[in-house]
């Protein structure tokens, strides 16, 4: 998947879309809507300074991104022995994206615990401490509270921290931190302070952490007015979106998923941004469209072969912002489907899933044939026990059930 | 584990094989001696704001045989939860109090099952004293239905609330105004008990702590808050993280004292001190010295922020078992053989124990709801998918 970037402008016309949520300077976009990914057709590239290439077909200088994941088509180009781009795990995805940015932009440090000379619980911040010295990648003690508030304080100075929770669920200690004076502070100030923060961590449902460290604070957070939430799912995105999130002007949380950072894929050699507003069209269909993120894509996509098998043909976006939605993305497939699942891994009550039917029926109900299914999480803590911990979250033949159901 | 390269080898070796009741008819019989012994601590207790209590501790053989086998059978659950953990049956995550056990052994010798204690996720042995069988403790890391919670919490997550242990939490720091609060019914209900709310080096940096410690002397409040200090929180060194490491004067106002936490006596002592003190003049902070020889978790190999000369070197001069045994065998209270008996018999102990968690059976599907709410508010939870597995909340 290259980055495909259509015209958000149209995107912003929606009535959802805040009109903050980019900034209009560095992403300039034409209309460049090709979707067919399997025919490697025309596709547009921002490159880091700002600038758009499009790429009509038979240009190929050196700079630009040839397929960057191995889709089914294009193995002619992709099989040769000396493949684009280089092989790495999603955390290493993410130290990439960190370096470079702190390389490039010096008012960028990192704050969290055991984020220098430990080199980051989950190794994202490896290597960077040495790199980069102790003022720039601070380890800090356990006092999330406070260690986000600063962050906060040094951002409205012009500052770019990137505050590191080291699972999720410790920022719960920093809530009043993150949504009253990261998400509000632009607004209450009348525009006089900007918080370009990125606040990263893992969280999600892994192997047995237990109730306090599964958590999934994308549905606590999507309240706050003011910040941005995007949720990372392969290392190619991840890289990404975590440059973008650190260049973007608003706040961004940035939520990783404790069971991805293992994941394997090449990305490209050069440099590239994905947009914080876009969702990812995985894999295009005609018969239903199902929406998901971070994790629960892993699920959605070994359902689907079972689907595709059964003869069904799902068409399947990471909706990867999961505030503000990509209402542009998904409102198109909608109006190609006219069914709709979600898959997410929050629970029931409250989470993305429930925002994401509520924005749907408002924008597109008259383009459903159905009413929109979502597959979440039981509203239960995590438990420990392993079998429980399995039925408490989305299972794949559970989203095999859920699309025959629809397609009825 | 060295405890039990010796049991093994000395068995085998040992020529003089006098029969164990022999053995016994030559002194007093060591199991139920209660005649009065004063030993003195060898590091003297450090004070803040208070008197510190004296360096002479009154034990008797009973207690320290009691500490020696209560040591041994935490040490040897604690090694037993490694190799479950690497065989895979214990997930997630686990952290191991091997090393610290004198601060739990000692604390419990000097209060009552009245009195509370409520701890961080390092809780295995603290559980255990508190009454907790081995069962409990391995079924509950296994998932299994046997454990004390059902299986539900897992390892950061073991509470008994008939010997009033409040647990077990995941989150660094958020168990101290629990404990306060503890404190605070204790009080209120006129119990004449405290409350022992521990935490690490690494949660002493939290600023709940001092919010609740600035409510608890305000109120008077029988808390004691008890700084397990292992000099090291995950990866970050005591010096990284605080810009004061005397944790016992970080109560400014609250007095304080600093312990030698592999020294059960000693803790024994000052936790002893310490209630008398919170009884009367509310709370108090206790910083024990201690040191753990495994990483923060089982994710944590432990040695790329400390050296392997450091663990072994605490393990060689400040090792709480080696220290009772020494005293045991230098007051003649026990031969060397009945020692090694006790941690075969405690290893063997360990092992029954495992060997039946393994056979209690994984929860029942129905077990993911109950226990949500406490009443019966009869909501419906829908399966994923909206038509197989429905449950109303019982």
């Amino acid at each position: 998947m290259a980055a495909i970037f259509q015209g958000v402008g149209a995107a912003a016309a929606l009535s959802s879309s805040p009109s903050n949520s980019f900034d209009s300077k560095k992403f300039v976009f034409s209309p460049c809507r090709s979707f067919s990914v399997r025919k490697g057709a025309s596709f547009a590239v921002v490159r880091s300074d700002g600038r758009v290439n499009l790429n009509p077909k038979g240009r190929r200088a050196q700079q630009l991104i040839s397929n960057a994941v191995a889709t089914k088509s294009d193995s002619a180009a992709a099989s040769s022995s000396s493949k684009p781009g280089h092989e790495l795990l999603l955390f290493e995805a993410l130290q990439e994206g960190l370096e470079e940015e702190m390389e490039r932009d010096p008012r960028v440090c990192v704050m969290g615990e055991d984020v220098g000379h430990y080199g980051g619980s989950y190794k994202v911040t490896k290597g960077l401490a040495k790199k980069f010295g102790d003022l720039r990648v601070l380890d800090t003690p356990i006092a999330e509270n406070s260690f986000t508030g600063m962050g906060i304080g040094a951002a409205m100075t012009g500052l770019r921290p990137v505050v590191e929770g080291m699972n999720m669920g410790f920022l719960l200690l920093a809530f009043n931190q993150i949504s009253n004076n990261c998400g509000m502070l632009h607004y209450t100030s009348g525009g006089q302070f900007t918080i370009p923060i990125v606040i990263r961590g893992p969280g999600g449902v892994g192997r047995q952490l237990g109730a306090e460290h599964s958590q999934r604070l994308e549905s606590y957070f999507q309240s706050i007015p003011g910040i941005q939430m995007v949720a990372c799912s392969t290392p190619y995105n991840a890289k990404g979106l975590m440059k973008a999130a650190i260049r973007s002007e608003n706040p961004v949380i940035f939520f990783e998923h404790v069971l991805l950072y293992n994941l394997k894929e090449r990305i490209p050699d050069e440099d590239y941004i994905c947009n914080l507003e876009e969702a990812e069209m995985v894999r295009p269909g005609e018969h239903v469209t199902i929406l998901t993120y971070s994790r629960m894509r892993y699920h959605v996509m070994q359902a689907a072969k079972t689907l595709v098998n059964k003869g069904y043909d799902p068409e399947v976006i990471d909706i990867r912002s999961l505030k503000p939605f990509d209402l542009y993305t998904i409102g198109n497939s909608v109006k190609k489907t006219h069914r709709v699942l979600i898959v997410e891994e929050c629970m029931r009550t409250g989470g993305i899933g429930a925002s994401l039917i509520a924005a749907i029926t408002e924008n597109f109900n008259d383009y459903l044939d159905a009413s929109i299914m979502c597959l979440s999480s039981q509203d239960v803590p995590t438990p420990y026990a392993g079998t429980l911990e399995e039925v408490t979250v989305v299972q794949p033949a559970q989203i095999v059930t859920a699309v025959e159901q629809l397609c009825q | 584990m060295a405890l039990s390269h010796l049991a093994a080898s000395a068995s085998r070796s040992s020529s003089l094989l006098k029969p164990l009741s022999s053995a016994l008819s030559l002194r007093r019989p060591i199991s139920g001696d209660n005649s009065p012994l004063t030993v003195e601590t060898s590091v003297p207790f450090t004070s803040h704001q208070c008197e510190a209590p004296s360096c002479s501790v009154e034990t008797n053989p009973k207690e320290l045989l009691t500490f020696f086998r209560d040591m041994a059978l935490m040490r040897r659950m604690e090694i037993a939860a490694d190799s479950l953990y690497k065989a895979k049956l214990i997930r997630g995550f686990c952290h191991l109090y091997d090393g610290q056990e004198a601060v739990a052994v000692g604390m419990e010798a000097a209060i009552t099952k009245k009195d509370c204690i409520i701890t961080a996720y390092r809780d295995h042995c603290t559980f255990v004293s508190r009454g907790g069988t081995l069962l409990e403790v391995f079924a509950e890391l296994m998932g299994r239905q046997a454990g004390c919670s059902k299986g539900k919490g897992g390892s950061m997550h073991f509470y008994k609330k008939d010997s009033n242990f409040y647990g077990g939490h995941g989150i660094v720091g958020a168990q101290v105004p629990l404990g306060c609060g503890l404190a605070f019914a204790q009080k209120y209900s006129k119990d004449e008990t405290v409350t022992f709310a521990l935490y690490g080096d690494g949660a002493a940096n939290q600023g709940q702590l001092f919010e609740a410690l600035n409510i608890s002397a305000l109120w008077d409040l029988p808390a004691i808050l008890v700084c397990e200090n292992n000099h090291y929180g995950m990866g970050t060194a005591e010096w990284r993280a605080a810009k004061s490491p005397a944790y016992y004067k970080r109560g400014d106002y609250v007095p304080g004292l600093k312990v030698d936490g592999m020294d059960a006596l000693a803790v024994k002592q000052a936790c002893k001190f310490a209630k008398e003190h919170a009884l009367k003049n509310g709370p108090i902070i206790l910083e024990m010295d201690t040191y753990r020889y495994h990483g923060h978790s089982m994710s944590d190999p432990g040695s790329t922020y400390r050296t392997r000369d450091e663990i072994s070197g605490v393990r060689q001069e400040r090792d709480p078992i080696e220290r009772i045994r020494k005293l045991i065998l230098s007051h003649d209270l026990a031969t060397e053989k009945e020692l090694k008996d006790v941690e075969k018999e405690v290893r063997k102990e360990v092992d029954d124990a495992i060997a039946q968690a393994k056979e209690s059976p994984m929860p029942e599907p129905s077990e993911l709801f109950t226990n949500v709410y406490a009443k019966g508010l009869g909501v419906e939870s829908f399966g994923a998918d909206r038509k197989e597995v429905r449950a109303t909340l019982p």
